[in-house]
């Protein structure tokens, strides 16, 4: 296995150095470029699933089987215990790597190899065109498959339909008489006479027991 | 006039429809999306696993731990199944391409597979397929590649796994997959036939054929790949390629003309051919011999005149007849019993039953095991079988029989019992369609209503608890099972919202099931004589399924019945096969071979007198078939002969025609079910530029409820609704490939919309530095396409909405008075329809494998889109999503009216993953099935999984949902109506006082 820890592109040193020391001991094997004996290079690089698990969602802490997608379904390759997946005999040109992990969203991934520069690998997400320099493959984010329920409060059932009837109801018996208490007692007094000339059907006189 | 009116009336029904919507989805504060809470997992939808046609199995059943076995599959699947019930532990779905050549278990932890034509190795976890190592073989493709992995020669040590194909041989660790050597036999044209391993050697014997007469033995060092010793002798009269080792030092050979045996035996670089006479054990031989692989040593299957003979091999020139079987028949290959002793079974067909035979070489006179089972004829034939042994308690051997039959299920057979079975058959679904439940008969009541108000209070107090978050988690399995059990949901009659149906599909197999939407359950199935291989058709190929029969009027007291098309190979000229099938009880109606090929089919918006659906076949040689023959559906169709236009498209001549019907005046009146067909128009790519990558129509189906649409402005603008608009993208040639394969430079997307009628291109667009995949959706006066960007790296996708201009300036009311509107203007094939367009681009994260969109019974709900993604998701978008009037800023409003400031890029919302959180592996396709209740669509998609859904794109504002608290309405209502007497009685009370004072 010819590999090198070609991927770096000329940027500032003080740029890869952070990396480098971080990563080193993955280095031969987390983003390497080498001319197999077949016709093409080869991408190797890892996915990495902090243990972060998404407890909530159900789903199993860890996926077991994380497919790795070149070029939307052209080859499909599983990414290991460990995270690492490969692909070979891949030719020089602009790939694009997806990841599929069920509870967490990953962005695709471009993956540029140099013809001219054999063995050169430059890699980016494309969701947020962040720029890779080890193809190590982070989730953006977990994934909630379902709607969480909201913990039971008053306020949610003060919200529902008949939580606001119940409320209003409240309202017309409390505040109501407290309006009426301000009104002119005068003005109240014709008010009810127009009423009762009307025959506003009261609900005394609706039930058999009347006065 | 009717057109002039319709519009304020229209624009009112539309505002005030939006506006009914606006306000319940205030009411419900709802999101964009259809969300599922966890608890309602598995109410409305229903999940499948399935793994497909089994081509190899392996069994791992040792003493301790859970027996299982694992498989590889057609669908390019492998799966662990539990050995006792059938499950599925464990599956691992590879790419397409990846095609699984052989499984194999290595040092009784790892499942090996090799696929891609022998150049990709994997090795999986035995307890959970956790993918282990992998690695990558330079293997030519041209040459078949297998697999060998060493027996246990050290314990505890590393074993070696060969792979061998062409003239090189590989042998890797089985540890971590490292290549350990590697040996390139370098002679041309080598083909290694067979690698074994002598007993207790450190010794590879690998044999093969140069050239057509040349026979090849190598000895090759275990340890290092060295080749020991080499012997080669030529055989003048030549060797066809076939060949069947018998023993560690003889192999059987067919000579080049297929009409012999030849006998090879090796020893010491000392190789000697001898010539088997075939006319002394079958006195009336000719013909051809076939070689049978039977992997099982001094044992030899041939092949003569359709009749298999069993041959003994006694020496190198001495064979013994053993037994003769007649078709259908499946061996298995060699399990070796004890050190000295193999063993293997002999299935045979005879009417609904089989007969398993085990034989073992001791004794190939007796079988050690015989028995007989009754099979279901819908299975068909015996394909394969894999068997294995178990130690009974009186210490004699028992066998475990996994039987691959012709409808692709696999069964499990055990003492004379099938102990469990699969319905693999649904794995490899080709098209499939729906059926209506019968109607509950009156009198009957099949429904099994709650028995008490009690019960009925109870179990809806319990719900109340669970919505309020109330309930303990033995009160949330309550209420899960009394969910889960409604039986409403699995009855076998038509329901009032249209959520029961019955989805008959097709499988590649020939066979037709019909599943309930409730379960999933397989409610009938039927192998259809017709597709399955015989004498006069040996190749038979299923197409697609239509409903044939749909009774609602006239012909109330039938079954409704669904035809299914298939061809007699593979080739566009091979006859037709026409099969009807009754949709309530898979019994086939009627089947025939039709003297046509069939290349088109066209089901007719006519029916004749008994409901029949009118089709149209159209032959490879453009002469069109009326189906169903007979008199009353000829005059339903000469009616309506003007008016039928279709068009066809051929990828490989970048070509699009149009035809129409020539009344059959030429013909002779024998045909009188036969019509000619006039090409009208053709559209011609130009081949050095574009290339059709995709075309895509309308459902015919489709109800469109409203013809225009009310933009903001009180305007109205016209959908150019058209049942005959195709979408066709063009890709540059250059761009035609994957991924990677082209530079921005050379990519160009061509999108067109054209009338079929006509030929006209209504709208060309093109989209620089695209290229293919496409994918593309049509729908009312829109589609809907994705691609890729080369440009940004990333997926895009398009929508293009078309209006009809000529009816927009119906909206002057001034023309309408004084009678200027152009209604009386001339409708015109040759005028140019004057359409306006409308398009828009955002960014999409994901690959798509499948795209649709949801249908509803009026079409009155808005629509969404579904999407299959790469990972085998489905999501729904919101069309609102992809609407070209998406401005950064809209106006106040535009915002009332609903349009979601433009973002580059569609959002993913988790939450409206219709499959949630599982995976419809392999996913092919999703169809959308209209229920009766106008806000609900039903989803069913399938690949190697199926999944069933129902999703309601605006949210059912038309019913109550499930979830819907009777018991909380109930509560609301007597404590108003207590209120009321309460504040009644305060009421009186203070009267009373006021009188007093």
């Amino acid at each position: 296995m010819r590999s090198s820890a070609a991927l770096f592109n000329p940027s500032p040193p003080l740029v890869l150095l952070l990396p480098l020391l971080l990563f080193s001991h993955l280095l031969p094997r987390a983003l390497a470029a080498d001319l197999g004996s077949g016709d093409g290079y080869t991408i190797a690089g890892r996915v990495k699933l902090d243990g972060a698990t998404s407890k909530e969602s159900g789903l199993p802490a860890k996926p077991t089987n994380i497919k790795v997608i070149l070029n939307g379904g052209q080859s499909i390759s599983f990414a290991r215990a460990d995270g690492y997946f490969s692909f070979h005999n891949v030719p020089a040109g602009t790939h694009l790597i997806e990841v599929a992990a069920l509870g967490y969203f990953f962005s695709p991934v471009r993956v540029d190899i140099s013809a001219r520069n054999p063995g050169k690998i430059q890699a980016a997400l494309t969701e947020n065109r962040r720029v890779l320099y080890e193809l190590i493959l982070e989730p953006l984010r977990e994934e909630q498959y379902y709607e969480k329920r909201e913990p039971f409060s008053i306020m949610s059932l003060m919200k529902s339909p008949m939580g606001l009837m119940m409320g209003f109801m409240l309202l017309v018996m409390f505040v109501m008489p407290k309006l009426m208490e301000n009104i002119d007692p005068e003005e109240m007094r014709r008010a009810q006479e127009d009423m009762r000339a009307q025959g506003v059907p009261s609900l005394s006189s609706l039930l058999p027991r009347s006065n | 006039m009717g057109s002039s009116h319709l519009r304020p009336w229209t624009a009112m029904a539309i505002r005030a429809r939006l506006g009914f919507v606006i306000l319940l989805s205030l009411f419900f504060s709802a999101t964009l999306s259809t969300a599922l809470y966890e608890d309602q997992v598995g109410l409305a939808d229903w999940h499948h696993k399935y793994i497909g046609k089994v081509k190899h199995a392996v069994f791992h059943t040792q003493k301790t731990g859970r027996k299982r076995v694992v498989v590889s599959t057609e669908e390019n699947v492998v799966a662990s199944l539990d050995l006792r019930t059938g499950f599925i532990f464990w599956r691992n779905v590879l790419g397409k391409n990846d095609h699984i050549d052989q499984v194999d278990i290595a040092l009784g932890k790892y499942v090996v597979t090799l696929s891609s034509g022998g150049s990709i190795l994997r090795a999986w976890n035995l307890p959970d397929g956790q993918m282990i190592w992998e690695s990558t073989l330079p293997v030519s493709t041209l040459s078949k590649s297998s697999l060998y992995v060493l027996a246990n020669m050290n314990v505890g040590k590393d074993n070696l796994i060969l792979v061998f194909g062409g003239s090189s041989i590989h042998a890797l660790s089985s540890m971590d997959g490292q290549i350990v050597w590697r040996k390139e036999l370098s002679i041309d044209s080598l083909e290694i036939q067979q690698i074994f391993q002598p007993h207790d050697s450190d010794i590879i014997n690998a044999v093969g054929f140069v050239g057509s007469s040349e026979f090849v033995v190598y000895q090759i060092s275990y340890r290092t790949g060295e080749v020991m010793q080499q012997s080669k002798a030529s055989f003048e009269s030549g060797f066809c390629g076939e060949a069947s080792l018998v023993f560690d030092n003889l192999v059987v050979a067919l000579d080049a003309s297929k009409s012999s045996l030849v006998s090879i035996s090796f020893k010491n670089e000392v190789i000697n051919f001898h010539q088997i006479n075939l006319s002394d054990l079958v006195p009336d031989f000719s013909g051809k011999v076939t070689l049978l692989p039977l992997k099982f040593n001094g044992m030899l299957a041939i092949e003569i005149a359709s009749s298999i003979l069993l041959l003994r091999v006694k020496g190198a020139n001495e064979l013994e007849f053993v037994e003769k079987i007649s078709h259908p028949f499946a061996f298995s290959d060699a399990l070796p019993l004890s050190k000295e002793q193999q063993a293997f079974a002999i299935l045979q067909h005879d009417e609904s039953k089989i007969h398993f035979k085990v034989k073992s070489d001791n004794d190939l006179r007796n079988e050690i095991l015989k028995e007989t089972i009754q099979m279901d004829s819908q299975r068909g034939n015996i394909e394969k079988v894999f068997i294995n042994n178990y130690i009974r308690t009186d210490r004699t051997h028992g066998f475990r029989f996994l039987v691959v039959m012709e409808d692709h299920s696999l069964l499990l057979i055990q003492q004379g019992e099938i102990v469990w079975s699969r319905e693999d058959g649904l794995a490899s679904i080709v098209d499939s369609t729906t059926s209506e439940l019968p109607v509950e008969k009156e009198g009957v009541s099949v429904a099994e209503v709650e028995h008490n108000l009690f019960e009925w209070l109870k179990g809806h107090l319990l719900k109340l608890k669970g919505t309020l978050m109330l309930a303990s988690p033995d009160e949330v399995a309550a209420i899960q099972a009394i969910r889960l059990k409604s039986s409403e949901k699995n009855k076998m009659t038509r329901d009032h919202n249209g959520f029961r149906k019955l989805i008959i599909v097709l499988t590649r197999a020939g066979k037709v099931l019909a599943l309930h939407t409730g379960d999933g359950r397989v409610v009938w199935s039927v192998l259809l004589p017709a597709l399955r291989r015989s004498e006069t058709c040996g190749n038979p190929f299923a197409l697609r399924v239509y409903q044939w029969q749909v009774p609602h009027h006239h012909a109330m007291h039938e079954n409704p019945s669904v035809l299914v098309v298939g061809r007699c190979g593979h080739g566009f000229d091979a006859p037709g096969i026409f099969s009807i099938v009754d949709s309530y009880t898979g019994k086939v109606q009627n089947s025939l071979i039709l003297e046509h090929s069939v290349s088109h089919i066209m089901p007719l918006p006519l029916t004749d007198s008994t409901e029949q659906r009118l089709h149209l076949i159209i032959d490879a040689k453009l002469q069109a078939h009326l189906y169903p023959k007979n008199s009353d559906s000829l005059k339903h169709f000469f009616n309506e002969m003007p008016n039928i236009y279709w068009y066809s498209v051929e990828v490989e001549k970048n070509k699009i025609k149009g035809y129409s019907l020539e009344s059959k005046a030429e013909l002779d009146t024998a045909e009188e079910y036969v019509f000619q067909a006039k090409e009208l128009w053709s559209i011609i790519f130009p081949s050095e530029s574009e290339k059709i990558a995709v075309t895509a129509t309308r459902k015919m189906n489709e109800i469109v409820h409203t013809q225009a649409k009310v933009v903001a402005d009180q305007d109205v603008m016209y959908k150019y609704v058209s049942k005959n608009i195709l979408f066709v993208a063009t890709v540059a040639p250059k761009a035609a490939g994957e991924i990677g394969s082209a530079t921005p430079e050379e990519a160009l997307l061509y999108a067109y919309l054209i009338d079929t009628v006509s030929g006209r291109i209504l709208h060309r667009v093109c989209h620089q530095g695209a290229q293919g995949p496409v994918h593309a959706v049509v729908s009312e006066n829109w589609v809907v396409y994705h691609y890729f960007n080369l440009r940004a790296h990333r997926y895009e996708m398009s929508v293009i909405e078309i209006y009809d201009q000529s009816r927009a300036d119906n909206k002057d009311v001034w023309k309408l008075v004084l009678g200027k509107h152009n209604l009386t203007a001339p409708v015109s094939l040759y005028s140019r329809p004057d359409v306006m367009v409308k398009s828009q681009s955002y960014f999409f994260t994901h690959s798509v494998k499948s795209m649709a969109v949801t249908a509803t019974a009026k079409g009155i709900t808005s629509k969404q889109l579904l999407i299959g993604t790469i990972g085998d998701q489905v999501l729904a978008l919101d069309k609102r999503f992809l609407d070209p009037r998406r401005s950064v800023n809209p106006t106040q409003s535009e915002k009332e009216e609903g349009i979601i400031p433009l973002t580059d890029s569609l959002p993913i919302v988790p939450q409206s993953y219709i499959t949630h959180s599982l995976q419809v592996e392999g996913l092919r396709s999703m169809v959308t099935i209209p229920a009766k209740l106008e806000s609900t669509t039903l989803v069913f998609s399938y690949g190697v999984d199926l999944f069933f859904t129902r999703i309601a794109p605006s949210r059912t504002y038309d019913s109550l949902t499930e979830d819907f608290s009777y018991a909380l309405l109930l509560i609301t209502i007597v404590v108003l109506v207590a209120a009321i007497f309460v504040t009644w009685a305060l009421s009186e009370k203070k009267e009373l006082k006021e009188k007093w004072r």
